[in-house]
């Protein structure tokens, strides 16, 4: 007895298989859902006979796409863990391939009217583990700070946790909001408020240069400061593939590093995982 | 003798229609029922490794009834009391708020009001009930908020108060209709009878009417306290979700509901975190499922005794 799914799904194979050569799967990142949509279409008006579907979901759902076959490619936004490796090599037999596709650099947003020059990675993991509660401790106002971070599954959470907290847990005050867009927001309306996110702009907030140390010198977050690493909390954000790519994957993945791709990259707000000017050819990244 | 005939064959297609809706609302509540049973024995499922897992117990049971809730850490906290807080915080203040504005205006509409205006203002309410949470979710996290931060000088922009008071807009509607039709279902005789009396309009709605119809009443209520404790997108958004364990009403909160919705998108199967969660579900679940009962067969049966006298 078959079943309808099964049915549809025969359907639906055979239709993929007279109209197109192969549909390309990428699941994961909300971060980069909209980058990976953008590159898809772009994509696909360039070579028409390629399909590239994107799906969000979140990076841990493309990571499980990824070990369920479901996907072809992974985007995530932050390295994958151990446990998920692990995964990969059990159901697979090998390790799984990881390409950096862009970067993003996380920025400190405040209120406009905030006079706090600059912060360094050390002030802020104090703000954010409950050792600088007061904006007096920076040489403003005696208040108390309201502080914003993201929920425990995005992505951009666990990276901060990592880069920024060395580990640490974050204190139990910290309000969490869902996307960096309520974050944004948050911030704009609270005179008080901090909060941590993606590169973006919006009215009523400030972006507060970082420094690596107390002493060294605070660096805004661009282009040139993400891209060198001279930024000091910036992230890369990832294809992950669980088996060796067809022809028509590692073209899109190929394409995808160009410098058409990267510069679609800037327009979305990230940065690109490489200057064009050092911009070599990743192919090599793809054959072991 | 052609009547005769025409009465027989009308009763026996009235039997068959009669036997054949009886199979159908038969079978349609055996699928809704098994639905229910099915949802909990999943979760359940789910939620059964935090007890029978020998692992997952050691890392979740030890932090269960801590104040922390660190599920993402080094080493997992999973305390649920600041969930617990927040939930009951939250869920009060939406409840103080909606209940007496609910049912005073289901007793004004139902017995002060002019006909047209009751007319004109129960559809426009029961739209407001169909009104997405998100949209209200919206409203509290880009309006609500501030104005009530000038209002009481909140620290937190984003705080239990400010998703109670936007929590009540959707569980008004609900205790507004039901305690609406259930004043209406009072039947006009009494209150005729009370008027015969000589009683006033006002000693009539207070005195005569809404004890009768206090049953129904005390349904919508319950009801709505359900709408509320499920809540998710609007305590989400308004509520600043801080896992903080404080009874302060202008302090930020974490629920139950908005804990699951953040968290399950991408928790790994099968991890103690992914367990705990379910837990939580089928906390929520039990705790509908007892609030329900003792309306449906405690208090209902005991109320209706006391004002119906029999």
């Amino acid at each position: 007895m078959k079943s309808p799914l099964f049915l549809l799904s025969l359907l639906f194979f055979l239709y993929s298989c007279t109209s197109r050569e192969q549909v390309i799967t990428v699941r994961g990142s909300d971060t980069m859902v909209a980058l990976g949509q953008k590159w898809a279409e772009v994509y696909m008006n360039k070579f028409p006979e390629e399909t590239v579907q994107v799906n969000g979901g979140g990076s841990g759902t493309g990571i499980a796409a990824l070990i369920n076959r479901t996907a072809d490619i992974c985007q995530s936004s932050r390295p994958m863990k151990a446990s998920e490796h692990k995964k990969i090599r059990e159901k697979f037999g090998r390790d799984v391939i990881e390409i950096p596709v862009a970067k993003d650099g996380i920025v400190i947003y405040v209120h406009e009217s905030n006079p706090v020059a600059k912060l360094s990675i050390s002030q802020i993991r104090k703000i954010y583990t409950g050792k600088i509660q007061n904006w007096k401790e920076l040489g403003w106002e005696d208040k108390r700070m309201i502080v914003y971070g993201r929920e425990n599954s995005s992505g951009t959470y666990e990276f901060f946790k990592k880069a920024v907290l060395e580990g640490e847990d974050f204190v139990d005050y910290v309000q969490t909001l869902p996307g960096t867009a309520a974050i944004v927001n948050a911030v704009s309306k609270d005179k008080y408020a901090i909060g941590y996110g993606g590169n973006a702009y919006s009215q009523g907030i400030r972006l507060v240069p970082v420094s690596r140390t107390d002493s060294s010198e605070a660096v805004e977050a661009n282009e040139a400061t993400v891209t060198s690493g001279e930024y000091p909390i910036s992230r890369d954000l990832y294809f992950y593939l669980a088996k060796e790519p067809s022809n028509a994957l590692a073209r899109f993945i190929e394409w995808v590093l160009s410098d058409e791709a990267q510069e679609i990259v800037t327009a979305q707000g990230y940065f690109p995982i490489k200057t064009s000017k050092t911009h070599t050819k990743p192919t090599t990244s793809l054959t072991h | 003798m052609p009547i005769m005939q025409l009465q027989s064959t009308t009763s026996a297609r009235a039997e068959r229609i009669d036997f054949l809706m009886r199979a159908i609302i038969l079978v349609v509540a055996t699928i809704a029922l098994s639905m229910i049973f099915l949802i909990f024995i999943f979760t359940f499922k789910e939620a059964k490794d935090v007890f029978f897992d020998a692992e997952t117990r050691h890392e979740v049971l030890p932090t269960l009834f801590s104040t922390n809730w660190q599920p993402i850490s080094d080493s997992p906290k999973y305390g649920i009391i600041p969930l617990l807080i927040g939930t009951l915080k939250t869920t009060l203040i939406a409840m103080v708020i909606a209940v007496p504005i609910g049912v005073l205006a289901a007793i004004y509409t139902s017995c002060f009001s002019p006909i047209w205006f009751k007319e004109l203002i129960k559809p426009v309410v029961e739209l407001l009930a169909g009104f997405p949470s998100v949209v209200i979710g919206f409203f509290a996290l880009f309006v609500l908020a501030g104005f009530l931060q000038s209002l009481t000088g909140a620290e937190s922009r984003l705080n239990a108060l400010v998703a109670g008071v936007a929590m009540s807009l959707t569980a008004i509607p609900i205790i507004f209709t039901i305690s609406e039709d259930a004043l209406s279902a009072v039947p006009k005789s009494i209150q005729e009878a009370s008027y015969g009396l000589g009683a006033t309009k006002w000693e009539t709605a207070f005195y005569i009417t809404f004890p009768t119809a206090y049953p129904g009443i005390f349904a919508a209520t319950i009801l709505g306290f359900g709408r509320t404790i499920g809540e998710t997108l609007i305590v989400l958004m308004a509520s600043g979700n801080a896992a903080i364990s404080s009874w302060s009403l202008i302090d930020s909160a974490r629920t139950l509901t908005a804990t699951i919705g953040a968290e399950m998108a991408e928790v790994v199967f099968g991890d103690p975190h992914y367990n705990v969660l379910f837990l939580i579900g089928t906390a929520l679940f039990l705790f509908a499922l007892i609030l329900n009962s003792i309306a449906e067969f405690y208090i209902k049966e005991r109320l209706m005794k006391k004002f119906r006298g029999s």
